[in-house]
């Protein structure tokens, strides 16, 4: 069906827009530019700070362009006398209520408040500051901080957990001047639902909700000759770190990364990827495992669907929303969380290093991740296996403290051992890409044959589709595998928890139809992480995803157990896989939380 | 427990379980209980499918739906600015020195609590107030006395 096309004048320009779309948008065709605070594209309409004010001619007040769907013949102004005072005012009755130490806010020159009320230089005298003294900035989460003082209460945060993730730890509590946004009871951050994804983070305006920083920590650790510090990176920073560093969406960056890491005086910068690329083993040994003990075995305690366990957003939802259904979890610890407990026993082994004295931390897309390294059973080494999770924002920023010229940075490589990696950990970045990796190994394993799809690009399990679903047909089995002759293998991709609750829902029900699920928390999955450089939207998280492709494509090897270091770990170290050692150093468990 | 989750799934019997039935059920509940206690408020998201910062929000928007612990009478005196001029202070301190709590307090046997409220509607009877869902007009303190010594006999 057609859209209706109606027509309007925007500054005296006609434009010819869809029926139904906001002024805003129609005026965005034109590249009228409307400043904006409450309104963000991945949410619904709020229209509630009313910078984005319009005149409408024949109409006596101004109209929020956001929240007001053009119309025929409509005859807009966007720059009069009357719009620019009425925004000045509105940024300046938000300054005056905001906490304006902006040299020591870490979201200096990425705030849009900032940014609007250098726009329309608002004078700090026009309203008197009515900031509420003493508002203690929440610091209990290991990944969150939330800051009231710097809340405008737009309610991105609260519409973006609603909306997008489902989960709702965040409301809007009181009301009139003592409205703010609040948890359950307003209890602190680390004792209600919240899942660390972070997207709130990556949708706040201005720095009332920013990730707990660790870079002061691990400077004094890389300061600190004794210690040895091992780094890891995450598949999707090196393709949104550029974005902290003056680069266009979607640039790689990973062989400046390296470089700049090295420069910083890390002593050792591995990849994630590696544990990516033995978490395929793994849990595509589990998975097989569990599908064998359904089938042959008829044991009616496995559990299928089997799902991943490498987002730790995801992992903290199931905890708190569907803790009865567990058991489908994959035992997987997720990369980071391998990578950690090998740093300090299978590398610390190898180099001859005491573990004591290695700090291994990990670079990563996601606030998540710094809870996950803080969780008491994450200690399989003796030691706490992941020191600290940093974000992709935070390297930009120590890369920018160390005075780097990123740009004219040759090159550099991984080091060597657990820096190799294939083309199949780096998609673990993007929606889809464990699936991927995954089926790109199993199916060589049970049939002996690469993965029936052109140049192995599963197509069907990418794009960002909310849930993604595909079946494949196992034929031609080797000897082994034979009891999985003909089976169709139902898989699906959920990103997004809005999207997790969906395919949990059906598990709930006894409805789903899938044998193997992989659920990312972030919208787009790890590129569009609650640590990646903020602003985010649907066009940002392609072009990321995109560069995650290209990654991939460029590799020589694409698929996981191709790995000559993991192979070797296995041979020196871990045995087999899902093996005595594996399960010591790379499983784990989950528990049941409570549900506010 | 128990008795809360009977109570709650009585009332969304009664008005069902959809988002629109949170009101009734809020309103229900503290008319019964007083307060919504924090075992409340996670039952009743649970029975609505919501989350309980959900419920806690909408609750804590509304004056008349206290998220914290009251006692059996509920006292709110009027502070308008006419009751201000009436004598709403005097009023306010023999409440105080009979229950033996300031305002926002509860006694300690948890029979009284003691809240001030925006205008109840009844200006030209300054000072007023409420006990639970019964006015009181043109109070004095000798008034006060005896109203409080009747409601100590319930």
């Amino acid at each position: 069906m057609e859209t209706k096309q109606i027509k309007l004048s925007i500054d005296g320009v006609e434009v010819s827009v869809a029926d139904g779309i906001s002024i805003l948008d129609a005026a965005k065709k034109i590249n009228v530019h409307i400043p904006t605070l409450c309104h963000h594209e991945d949410l619904c309409v709020a229209g509630n700070c009313r910078i984005c004010v319009v005149e409408v001619e024949g109409q006596r007040s101004l109209s929020a362009s956001c929240a007001t769907p053009a119309h025929e013949g409509m005859v807009i102004k966007t720059n009069t006398a009357k719009v620019r005072k009425a925004r000045r005012d509105v940024a300046a009755l938000l300054v005056s209520e905001h906490n304006t130490q902006c040299t020591t806010c870490y979201r200096s020159m990425n705030c849009e408040l900032q940014a609007i009320a250098s726009e329309y230089n608002v004078d700090n005298n026009i309203y008197l500051s009515v900031l509420k003294p003493n508002i203690q900035i929440d610091k209990s989460s290991w990944s969150i901080e939330k800051d009231d003082s710097k809340c405008i209460r737009c309610q991105r945060c609260v519409r973006t957990c609603a909306e997008l993730q489902h989960v709702n730890a965040l409301t809007v509590a009181h009301k009139g001047e003592h409205m703010k946004i609040s948890t359950f009871l307003d209890l602190p951050m680390n004792e209600v639902v919240c899942t660390n994804c972070g997207q709130c983070i990556n949708r706040c305006p201005t720095g009332a909700l920013t990730e707990r920083r660790y870079f002061d920590d691990l400077w004094e650790a890389i300061d600190d000759p004794t210690k040895h510090v091992v780094m890891n990176t995450a598949p999707s920073v090196r393709v949104a770190l550029g974005e902290m560093l003056g680069y266009p969406v979607g640039t790689r960056v990973t062989g400046k990364m390296v470089a700049a890491m090295k420069k910083i005086g890390m002593d050792s910068v591995l990849d994630t990827d590696f544990t990516a690329d033995l978490t395929i083993i793994e849990e595509g040994t589990e998975l097989l495992g569990r599908l064998k003990k359904a089938l042959v075995d008829k044991d009616p305690t496995v559990k299928l669907p089997m799902m991943t366990s490498c987002s730790p957003g995801w992992i903290k939802f199931i905890e708190h929303m569907y803790p009865e259904h567990l058991g489908h979890l994959s035992t997987c610890k997720s990369p980071q969380q391998m990578f950690g407990a090998l740093a300090k026993t299978y590398y610390a082994e190898k180099k001859g290093i005491d573990p004591k004295d290695i700090v291994s931390v990990a670079i990563m897309p996601c606030a998540a991740k710094k809870y996950e390294a803080n969780r008491p059973e994450m200690k399989s080494s003796g030691y706490q296996d992941v020191d600290a999770g940093l974000t992709t924002r935070e390297l930009g920023f120590m890369i920018k403290q160390a005075g780097i010229d990123f740009r004219h940075l040759e090159d550099a490589q991984y080091d060597s051992f657990m820096g190799e990696s294939t083309g199949a950990a780096v998609i673990f970045g993007a929606t889809g890409g464990v699936m991927e990796a995954a089926l790109r190994t199993a199916y060589e394993i049970v049939t002996g044959r690469e993965v029936p799809f052109k140049n192995l690009n599963i197509t069907p399990v990418r794009g960002t589709e909310g849930i993604k679903a595909a079946s494949i047909k196992v034929e031609n089995c080797v000897e082994e595998w034979k009891f999985l002759e003909g089976a169709e293998l139902n898989v699906a991709v959920a990103h997004g928890l809005k999207n997790a609750r969906i395919i949990m829902d059906q598990i709930a029900a006894g409805e789903s139809p899938y044998h193997f699920i992989e659920v990312m928390a972030c919208p787009g999955g790890c590129i569009g992480g609650g640590g990646q450089p903020i602003p985010t939207n649907e066009e940002i998280r392609k072009k990321r995803i995109a560069a995650i492709y290209e990654e991939d494509a460029g590799m020589s090897k694409r698929k996981s157990h191709e790995n000559e270091e993991v192979i070797a770990m296995y041979k020196e170290y871990l045995g087999e896989p899902n093996g005595h050692k594996s399960h010591e150093l790379l499983h784990t468990h989950y528990r049941k939380r409570n549900r506010y | 427990m128990a008795e809360v989750q009977e109570l709650v799934t009585r009332l969304t019997k009664q008005f069902g379980c959809e988002r629109e039935s949170l009101l009734p059920i809020l309103q229900d509940y503290v008319e019964e209980k007083r307060y919504l206690s924090k075992e409340a408020m996670v039952e009743i998201a649970r029975q609505l499918d919501l989350s309980a910062a959900d419920v806690y929000g909408t609750a804590s928007f509304y004056s008349f739906l206290d998220t914290e612990e009251r006692g059996e009478y509920v006292i709110r005196v009027c502070k308008s600015i006419i009751a201000e001029m009436k004598g709403k202070k005097e009023i306010l301190r023999t409440l105080e020195d009979l229950l033996k709590v300031k305002v926002g307090g509860t006694t300690s046997c948890k029979k009284f609590t003691l809240l001030e409220t925006n205008d109840i509607g009844w200006s030209d009877k300054e000072p007023s107030m409420l006990i639970n869902d019964v006015p009181f007009t043109d109070l004095t303190p000798d008034k006060v006395i005896k109203i409080i010594a009747e409601y100590r006999k319930k």
